[in-house]
């Protein structure tokens, strides 16, 4: 089905170089490769706007009693900064990932369904400008436009009409509601695609660390998304039709929302993180010249961590007053969890000892990775801790802690992943410069904003204020914290100044400029349409070490 | 990071003595450390904090190390073959059940003690006959009751010192809106109010001074500015507190001009002075506002000025607040305030 569509793409009509013909065969595309790029794409630009936010929050908290931002204008910014960050960054970087990287790797010319694909990414972004229209429409008769206010998770009863006028919280609702869904589809057509779509000889036991987690995570999406979509049509039920399933005021249930929200919202961070961990996964050998140390353990830990993850939800609720026993079992599912994410740390580094580490910049942001995953990982246990919880829950400590794993976890991996790629889908080489850089500024301003937030939450600041009063010990963390984000901006401008330059005139890289291992280095850079000329064969883990070393193949060891 | 933050810590620690000096004469403790309690569940909460902490630290040492001694020790150099591969090493089973088995043990010991811990905050007994008292969140305030003492009041709470001089007290947390929670760091940590639910915490706190708090659930437009205070006091001042909380005032005695201006206007429709026909439920109840050492829930001190500027416009002082600009001229203000500051 996949090879007859691909065919159909695009009319041969279209002349190649009109702007006209170029918008065409991009917005009618549904090539995953394509598709893949519009999802980056996508995943930057709210990726920038998510950024804009933080600043703002970071300006306005950089001093006590700062009158620079409205409280009201506060508590959207960090709303639209947490929904946008979750839903409109971290979900299409992935699901851009995975439709790019997924078919290259497995020997197929494209996903099993790619017209599924392509209404993916087209209600995803559907879903997000939706989101972003009640900039305008929010507001309905009561006055101007108003992005919703509620925090991204939404609290009932606080999302109740009581609480929420206008229908700034029914755009929250309906674009994640509808972005969900090309979540959805893109994960099935993921499932598929490795299900059925493997290269002959591409058993499951030799399929790519990425792809494995790739597959893992999108059951959790089948798994954790559908709570959430059921979640927001009660909710759109109790606002417009008064279904009271959250209306506390009528006999509703304000502690139901959480529960259907968590049970998204948990698996969520592990579905955010696994893109970073399989990026890892594939950066770390081929930099350390080794195989993945543990590979069927790195597996293993992988589908743990995706059964695991759906029984920790209520460590965010160990606040709403549970029974002990309960606050008891969701520790120690929260506390087990660590093992899996311990053995995979221990196997990354076990890769690279022994190894022949070259440190350009894809590795680089892999070594920031793990530091600072093991620090995310290690608050994760002070949190799941249940008491000590009582004290951290809802501080600046949990941002801090969040932060450090999906902008220090997720974001850096994901680097990792666009330095390492950036080669196979443009033809171009990133400047290593440019990218040191950002590498080191991005990390010290990271890192400057971040750590003071654990201290700040020892010293009792709560989560989601818009100011604070001087003289309580928080000021100094505070600005530091601010400091911190003007590193990661220039950072992140020498990021964006490398890809323009390069997609304009960086060397070019050949089909495998890091000498890699796995089947997209295969083929050309940037890959045709079908991927490969011929359907490859493989017979191991790293079909382009055999290749390369024919006397000394991986096939004979396993 | 944990040394790292630690570190960090104990200058924020070193800051937070600074301060605590120049703060002690009104034994008001700005500086709520987590890890500096005075009543028993934050302090229980502290221990296993510490203890996990310690746990965290020594991982966190241990896995950089090797992290960092891997990254120097098998960087490539310059004088390597670059064609050289080094040897393939695809993984070992007994390291793996080693680096499986050992953070096992470590985690089964924090499960224990988590239970343990868990069982000492929530199931503890605070002993007999403790204080009770009724918090309600509101937006954005806190509604105190005491209701066999029958005290009525708001955002400051009055507490015994425990222990063989006092009771421990039990608060019963709710809300009449949206979820709120109550966070007094140093003396326990954090409790939901839900609406439709009652929850129970209960402090033993053992050094007389204020303790400050804030709402620790997002509530709404000034969840920022919903601020608590529990003063600690031994028993008999605490006792002496809640006699002169419960009285209603004495009409009589009071400022019989700015009573009847304040009755006149619609300030009773939303706030109570018992004793009065003002007896509205919507806001805090005003009956001894002039006792109380802030107002705007915590946000400002309740001096005369403040409470002026307060009461002419608190959208301006506080934007978002449930109460509205009444448009008072200036007489009814100098009325309305001077009767305000008499409710002591």
């Amino acid at each position: 089905m996949a090879s007859v569509s691909h065919h159909l793409d695009v009319p041969e009509s279209q002349p190649e170089s009109s702007l006209s013909g170029n918008m065409y065969r991009w917005v009618s595309t549904v090539d995953h490769k394509r598709l893949g790029l519009l999802y980056a794409m996508a995943a930057l630009l709210f990726f920038v706007i998510g950024g804009t936010q933080a600043t703002l929050m970071r300006m306005q908290l950089a001093v006590p009693n700062n009158h620079l931002i409205s409280p009201a204008m506060y508590n959207r910014l960090f709303t639209m900064h947490g929904t946008t960050m979750v839903f409109l960054v971290g979900m299409p970087l992935l699901a851009g990932f995975a439709n790019y990287l997924v078919p290259l790797m497995i020997g197929a010319r494209d996903m099993a369904f790619p017209r599924l694909n392509a209404f993916g990414f087209w209600v995803f972004l559907f879903g997000g400008l939706l989101l972003y229209y009640s900039y305008i429409g929010g507001g309905a008769l009561y006055g101007s436009g108003s992005a919703p206010d509620v925090g991204w998770f939404a609290n009932a009863p606080l999302t109740e009409n009581a609480f929420s006028r206008g229908t700034s919280t029914d755009y929250w609702s309906l674009g994640i509601l509808v972005s969900g869904l090309g979540s959805v589809a893109s994960a099935i057509n993921v499932i598929a695609t490795v299900f059925s779509m493997r290269c002959p000889g591409m058993t499951l036991a030799r399929m790519p660390i990425f792809v494995w987690l790739m597959l893992v995570d999108s059951w959790m999406i089948l798994i954790a998304l559908p709570p959430l979509s059921a979640a927001q049509i009660m909710l759109t039920l109790d606002r417009h039709v008064g279904a009271r399933f959250f209306d506390t005021q009528a006999g509703g249930s304000a502690l139901l929302w959480q529960h259907f929200f968590w049970i998204f919202g948990h698996p969520e961070v592990y579905i955010l993180i696994f893109p970073a961990f399989g990026t890892v996964s594939e950066v770390i050998p081929v930099f350390s010249r080794k195989p993945i140390f543990g590979r069927q353990a790195v597996v293993a830990a992988a589908v743990a961590i995706g059964f695991i993850s759906t029984s920790v939800w209520a460590h965010h609720m160990f606040a709403v007053g549970l029974s002990s026993v309960t606050n008891t079992f969701f520790a120690a599912s929260t506390l087990l969890i660590a093992i899996p994410t311990g053995i995979k740390v221990f196997n990354w580094i076990a890769t690279m000892y022994g190894g022949k580490l070259r440190f350009e910049v894809p590795m680089l942001f892999c070594c920031a990775f793990l530091f600072q995953f093991v620090v995310a990982g290690l608050t994760g246990v002070m949190l799941g801790v249940a008491p000590f919880n009582f004290q951290l829950h809802d501080s600046y400590f949990v941002v801090g802690h969040f932060h450090f794993t999906l902008v220090g976890g997720f974001i850096f991996g994901m680097f990792a992943g666009i330095y390492y790629w950036f080669p196979k889908a443009t033809g171009r080489m990133l400047g290593q410069q440019a990218g040191r850089w950002h590498f080191w500024l991005f990390c010290i301003g990271f890192n400057l904003t971040f750590l003071p937030m654990h201290v700040m939450g020892f010293l009792g600041m709560p989560r989601r204020i818009y100011t604070y009063a001087p003289g309580r010990g928080w000021e100094v963390w505070n600005m530091m914290a601010s400091i911190g984000v003007a590193f990661q901006i220039v950072g992140l401008l020498f990021f964006f100044y490398n890809v323009i330059r390069s997609l304009r005139s960086g060397p070019l890289a050949g089909d495998d400029p890091w000498d890699a291992w796995t089947l997209e280095w295969s083929t050309t850079s940037p890959p045709p349409e079908y991927n490969f000329e011929t359907i490859p064969v493989v017979r191991s883990s790293r079909p382009l070490w055999d290749l390369k070393h024919p006397n000394d193949p991986d096939w004979r060891y396993g | 990071m944990a040394p790292a933050i630690l570190s960090l810590l104990q200058i924020g620690l070193l800051q937070a003595a600074l301060l605590q000096g120049t703060a002690a004469k009104s034994g008001e403790r700005r500086i709520t450390n987590i890890f500096e309690p005075f009543a028993t569940p934050a302090a229980a909460e502290r221990d296993i904090g510490l203890f996990v902490m310690l746990i965290t630290a020594a991982i966190f040492v241990a896995v950089c190390a090797l992290l960092i001694s891997t990254m120097i020790r098998f960087r490539r150099k310059p004088e390597d073959d670059e064609r050289q591969e080094p040897p393939q090493v695809y993984g070992s089973n007994q390291i793996e059940i080693a680096w499986t088995f050992i953070p096992l043990l470590i985690i089964f010991v924090l499960i224990g003690v988590t239970a343990r811990v868990i069982a000492v905050v929530q199931g503890a007994n605070p002993g007999p006959a403790p204080v009770r008292a009724r918090i309600i969140g509101h937006q954005w305030w806190f509604e105190v009751q005491f209701p066999e003492l029958g005290v009525a009041t708001a955002n400051e709470i009055h507490v015994p010192v425990a222990g063989s001089s006092g009771p421990a007290t039990m608060f019963q947390l709710e809300s009449v809106d949206v979820i709120h929670s109550f966070w007094v760091p140093q003396l326990a940590g954090k409790l939901d109010m839900v609406p439709n639910r009652a929850n129970t915490l209960w402090i033993d706190p053992t050094e007389p001074g204020t303790y400050l708090g804030n709402c620790a659930e997002y509530c709404g437009t000034q969840h920022a500015n919903m601020l608590l205070r529990v003063t600690v006091e031994p028993k008999d001042e605490f006792l002496a507190w809640a006699a002169a909380q419960k009285a209603s005032i004495n009409v009589n005695t009071q400022d019989v001009e700015g009573r009847q201006v304040f009755e006149s206007l619609s300030c009773v429709n939303c706030h109570a002075v018992r004793g009065t026909p003002a007896n509205g439920k919507f806001g805090p109840d005003l009956t001894h506002v002039g006792s109380r050492q802030t107002i705007a829930s915590g946000m400002i001190p309740n001096t005369p000025q403040n409470l002026r500027a307060w009461v002419n416009d608190a959208q301006e002082m506080k934007p978002g607040v449930l109460m509205p600009n009444m448009k008072l001229t200036k007489q009814e203000l100098d009325s309305v305030v001077s009767y305000l500051v008499s409710l002591k």
